[in-house]
């Protein structure tokens, strides 16, 4: 046994860091939305970064521990409560049988991200957990979750208290906005885009739409065009590619994109800004700002310093509380 | 040392790169892509993620705080993978590909499964069934997979009924579905949004997720339709 969903949320399924090595099949690699939140609450779970979450919306589902777990939330605040006290996000708690998790109040972010120590038993499809829902395989039966979905944990395991108090540092806590800046290097067809749009691009903010999911981001604002109409073959594109298709609005393509696209690539964000683009939803507001490769290497190789020290710190004090 | 085309890298992000040999489509090119993602693929260098070949193009995806690893130099991701590709890509060679297959798709060309077929015939300036004959009288050749899991990227249509993607794509396109867009064909293996211009459809299954191999097509493979 493990959790039961009492009540099921808007849009909640399984995912993880994604699935690789199949995109040539056209097979999208797909995965957390957020997935630096993911890495983070699993870290200070003990578990490896990969292992699967609910990625959930709000509102978001109402769950049920059948057995007691140490598990955490991360990414969005949607003011969680365990037997209605505030459980707050980036820690590590302690859920009793029979505790009921709830979430009341959207505050900040888009997508809220539950683990539990040493993960929930999900099988594995080409090498991932997480749900594709175009295909409708992974996670719970390749769909969001329902009313009185069962998942099992993957282990038994006693409420193991070393594994409590653990947090995140604040300097490694996203913080979520409406209005955000995101970091973009430029793509092969921005040099085709005409002096005026260049200056455009990073002039005002762009809104994203409605229209938006977890497949990309339609954004509105200054309409972008290129010196001449462009008609593509169909290449790879990424999770963070920009396209500008022929209407002169862009956009962004999320985790669950398609493998290959025709559309001119304006720009890329950067692996760090995906995650708080991954917490941005309809009406929030995106200011672009150009960088280099060469600074968003340099960007990623600090993040992941700081990972990899978290990762240390949580080693070093989960055995010190053994000893 | 093979007799290479043009070619262009650039970065895709900072965690993938794309080499690209122009914009169009042609077996040879397509064949030195193929080849040289499979090159890749075998050597795996530091921070290898995964390759993505399409019809002129090839693009590698890494983790470039791997890739970087080994290397405590001033160079960056970029650089190193670049020159990995570089490399690869001048000890090349092409093998005589195999025997291709030749899988034959059933078609139904019905008004209900064919929701774009009088546009296409407009466009071409033809009759419905003369449209038919033509798209129905070439052996189409498999140039790559993406957009959805098993979407067979085809070529070439002939010029006559070549017509272009839709202005607004469709919400919904029905799983099987064969479409024309421009010069190429493609069936969609599941329902899905799509621009593609729907002149009939199949029963066929391009997709099985818990098959070893869960495509039914390959990059290479000959399709030829047949009425139903």
């Amino acid at each position: 046994m493990g959790i039961s969903i009492k009540k099921a949320g808007v849009f909640d399924t399984i995912q993880d860091l994604g699935r690789f090595g199949f995109r040539k099949l056209g097979i999208n690699p797909g995965g957390a939305m957020d997935k630096n939140a993911l890495r983070l609450i699993n870290i200070i779970l003990g578990n490896p970064e990969s292992e699967p979450a609910i990625e959930m919306h709000f509102p978001a589902c109402q769950i049920v521990f059948e057995k007691p777990a140490v598990f955490a939330l991360g990414g969005a605040d949607f003011d969680a409560t365990l037997d209605k006290l505030p459980v707050p996000n980036w820690k590590t708690h302690l859920a009793k049988k029979g505790s009921i998790l709830s979430f009341r109040k959207k505050l900040s972010g888009s997508r809220c991200y539950f683990g539990i120590r040493h993960g929930f038993e999900i099988e594995r499809w080409l090498g991932s957990a997480s749900t594709n829902l175009a295909a409708n395989i992974g996670g719970v039966k390749g769909r969001q979750l329902r009313n009185d979905d069962q998942i099992r944990f993957s282990k038994a395991h006693a409420a193991e208290k070393n594994f409590l108090g653990f947090e995140i540092a604040t300097s490694l806590r996203p913080v979520s906005k409406t209005i955000q800046m995101i970091r973009i290097t430029k793509g092969i067809e921005y040099r085709d885009l005409t002096a005026l749009s260049e200056q455009r691009l990073f002039e005002g903010a762009y809104e994203i739409s409605n229209d938006s999911n977890r497949m990309g981001y339609k954004l509105d604002g200054n309409p972008l065009h290129l010196l001449s109409r462009k008609e593509l073959l169909s290449s790879a594109v990424g999770f963070g590619t920009v396209q500008l298709p022929p209407y002169g609005k862009p956009l962004l393509l999320m985790a669950d994109h398609q493998t290959t696209g025709g559309y001119p690539r304006i720009g890329h964000v950067i692996k760090r800004d995906l995650s708080l683009v991954g917490q941005m939803g309809p009406g929030d507001k995106i200011l672009f700002e150009l960088v280099s490769i060469d600074e968003a290497e340099k960007i990623e190789e600090q993040y992941e310093r700081d990972v990899a020290y978290l990762r240390m710190g949580v080693k070093f004090k989960q055995t010190d509380a053994k000893d | 040392m093979i007799d290479l085309p043009k070619y262009e890298i650039f970065p895709l992000g900072e965690n993938a790169l794309t080499i690209c040999f122009g914009n169009s489509i042609s077996r040879e090119i397509n064949l030195i892509v193929t080849s040289l993602s499979k090159k890749i693929e075998s050597t795996k260098f530091q921070g290898f993620v995964e390759c993505v070949p399409a019809y002129s193009s090839l693009t590698v995806f890494f983790e470039l705080s791997k890739a970087k690893r080994k290397f405590r130099t001033a160079l960056t991701a970029y650089q190193i993978v670049k020159s990995h590709v570089e490399i690869a890509l001048q000890t090349l060679e092409i093998g005589q590909p195999k025997e291709p297959r030749l899988i034959e798709v059933p078609v139904s060309f019905e008004k209900r499964f064919a929701p774009d077929l009088e546009l296409v015939a407009e466009f071409a300036e033809l009759t419905e069934s003369e449209v038919i004959d033509i798209y129905l009288s070439s052996t189409y050749r498999v140039y790559m997979l993406g957009f959805l899991p098993g979407f067979p990227y085809m070529g070439e249509i002939d010029p006559r009924i070549a017509a272009p993607r839709k202005a607004s794509p469709r919400k919904q396109v029905a799983k099987g579905s064969v479409g024309i867009a421009g010069n190429q064909t493609g069936i969609y293996p599941l329902e899905s949004p799509g621009g593609w211009q729907i002149i009939g459809r199949t029963e066929i299954e391009l997709f099985t997720p818990n098959l070893e191999s869960p495509t039914l097509f390959n990059t290479g493979d000959l399709v030829k339709f047949v009425r139903i």
